[in-house]
């Protein structure tokens, strides 16, 4: 297993990373990315909080200054920024739009920046379930329906290259399985997609390929499928402690032979442990009288558990 | 830059901002106390013998230089700050457009929007004097209400040069009043203080006041409203022999240039910093 195997050669890429740095102040948050997405191809960024997936979409974007050079089908986006957000739609982890504005206000701004008549482009939102909902504050509505709302607008000028920042993360179970549907749709259409999760088992069925991130570092890729059996039913364990206990945590763990991330988190960490070791770092913990106050476990093979369990 | 998507993003703006209850608020304040002044100067009639626009732009220009500055001021700091606090300048920045035409359609519609309630307000006030006194100088008002225009979006292309450094809009306001203080309420005590202690000429005196966007305007009006500048003292005589008919321009241009200025680094800001 290595970072730049199954490179695309087959097809012209919609988007081209190479050595990709961004920093915020003295912490790495993207670490020398280099990474080809093929043009129909959906590609999911994996990894823990602050592996720099977010980051690293926002650099694709041209929304933040970095090193480095991206294309998004032949534009770079530093210097040609607006033709290459042209061609991409967004959809953030949680989208923020001005509370007062009504669904109609909203898409028919982003319509008119696009190029796209916004008599279209409302028609078309009974597509998204959105239909009737064109008077009402974009405050007042749920969080799945902000989400299609997002969907909506991402795709309002159909840009061939989509970008989705955990989509999932906000959504209860029955949202979740509609806006995977409507994903597994778009990557039938041939749009390419860049998804950044950190639940592995529901955007690894989608996927193409999965892009392994760590501290800012692509570390593994590969199919969903070969990159679950490499990483052999391994399973990653969020836990949270009292700021003054996180530390010690850290330690103790490493000391027993665990790999121990800290994403610059106050009280969390993130443990990688064997499918067969669950147990042992909560066993350690609580013999040193290290209290968790909280435990997410995120399967790292697709098709598992992938649950959150609280 | 392409005009239609910064006319796009200085209508939201204008929208958004007139959609506000501080702006609002502040708007109708302004016009509330314009038209009791001029209400208050067209009383007195009988007792001075005189009215008309004259007199009553000696009042306003007291109230234009308290609250348009800081109109302006806050309206630029809030502007790219309050956004991205809120995450909708990500939204934005994600649309297919560039930061230039973001910052330029954002102070075309700060501007729109200041300038409506300026305009607003000396429509209001206009109307009271000019039914008392006639339309007499009628000519000097409307160069008044230009140059309070311009001092607004003067001080809305500083408040944007401080929203573009910021991540927060409650320091981003608090840097805004602050400027404010030292630009309005410290900006003549300092300069007072300077000539004293520094025993500064007047041609020193008067290159002082070209930093002070809020002396430029004064200096400005009263030339406009006036003619001398007698009432400046010595540095009001000193600009006005050795400048001449130059002046005006020259003041005209000093308050485009506190515009260009803190825009231009705004955009520089801008684009350093980008959504976050």
């Amino acid at each position: 297993m290595s970072a730049t195997s199954l490179s695309p050669t087959t097809s012209p890429s919609s988007l081209e990373m190479q050595a990709v740095v961004k920093r915020f102040g003295r912490v790495t948050a993207v670490d020398r990315v280099d990474l080809s997405v093929r043009s129909g191809e959906t590609v999911v960024l994996w990894g823990p909080n602050g592996a720099g997936k977010t980051t690293l979409l926002r650099c694709v974007l041209g929304v933040v200054p970095f090193d480095g050079t991206i294309t998004v089908c032949g534009y770079d986006v530093r210097r040609n920024g607006k033709a290459a957000r042209r061609l991409m739609g967004y959809v953030p982890q949680e989208i923020r739009l001005p509370g007062h504005q009504t669904v109609l206000e909203t898409v028919t701004f982003v319509a008119r920046l696009r190029r796209v008549s916004p008599t279209t482009a409302l028609a078309g939102l009974g597509r998204w379930g959105l239909e009737g909902m064109a008077e009402q504050r974009v405050q007042t509505l749920s969080g799945g329906m902000k989400q299609r709302l997002a969907l909506a607008l991402a795709l309002i000028s159909d840009p061939p290259v989509l970008l989705l920042d955990e989509p999932t993360s906000n959504l209860d179970l029955a949202a979740r399985r509609e806006l995977m549907e409507q994903l597994e749709q778009l990557r039938t259409q041939g749009k390419t997609l860049l998804v950044c999760s950190h639940h592995a088992a529901e955007v690894w069925r989608i996927a193409d390929r999965v892009v392994v991130l760590e501290h800012g570092r692509v570390v593994a890729q590969d199919a969903p499928e070969r990159l679950g059996a490499y990483l052999g039913g391994e399973a990653l364990v969020a836990l949270t402690f009292s700021s003054s206990q996180k530390e010690e945590a850290a330690a103790l763990l490493r000391r027993q032979g665990f790999t121990v991330m800290t994403n610059g988190s106050a009280r969390q960490i993130w443990v990688r442990i064997a499918g067969d070791r669950k147990l042992e770092p909560l066993r350690a913990l609580h013999e040193a009288n290290i209290r968790i106050l909280d435990l997410e476990l995120h399967s790292a093979a697709p098709g598992q558990a992938g649950h959150t369990g609280r | 830059m392409d005009l239609s998507t910064i006319a796009l993003i200085a209508a939201k703006e204008f929208r958004d901002l007139w959609r506000s209850r501080w702006f609002a608020v502040m708007a109708a304040a302004f016009a509330a106390l314009a038209l009791a002044l001029s209400v208050l100067g067209t009383a007195l009639v009988g007792l001075a013998g005189v009215a008309g626009f004259g007199r009553t732009t000696a009042s306003l220009l007291n109230l234009v230089m308290l609250i348009v500055p800081l109109m302006g001021l806050v309206m630029g700091a809030m502007s790219l700050a309050g956004e991205r606090e809120q995450g909708t300048l990500l939204t934005l920045l994600a649309q297919p457009v560039t930061p230039t035409e973001v910052l330029v359609g954002k102070l075309v519609g700060l501007a729109a929007a200041l300038g409506a309630a300026v305009v607003g307000g000396f429509a209001i006030s206009g109307l009271v004097i000019a039914k008392a006194g006639g339309w007499a100088e009628l000519g000097d008002y409307l160069a008044f209400a230009g140059l309070t225009v311009g001092l607004g979006i003067a001080h809305v292309a500083l408040g944007l040069w401080i929203s573009a450094t910021s991540r927060r809009s409650a320091s981003a306001l608090g840097m805004a009043v602050f400027l404010w203080m030292v630009v309005v309420i410290f900006g003549d005590l300092g300069v007072m203080g300077t000539a004293v202690v520094l025993k500064l000429t007047p041609a020193q005196l008067l290159w002082v006041g070209f930093g002070n966007p809020a002396q430029v305007f004064r200096l400005a009006v009263l030339r406009v409203v006036h003619g001398d500048l007698d009432i400046l003292g010595a540095a009001g005589l000193y600009a006005a022999s050795r400048l001449g008919g130059w002046l005006l321009p020259i003041l005209v241009g000093a308050l485009a240039a506190w515009v260009a200025v803190p825009a231009t680094i705004a955009w520089v800001q801008f684009r350093r910093r980008g959504a976050l």
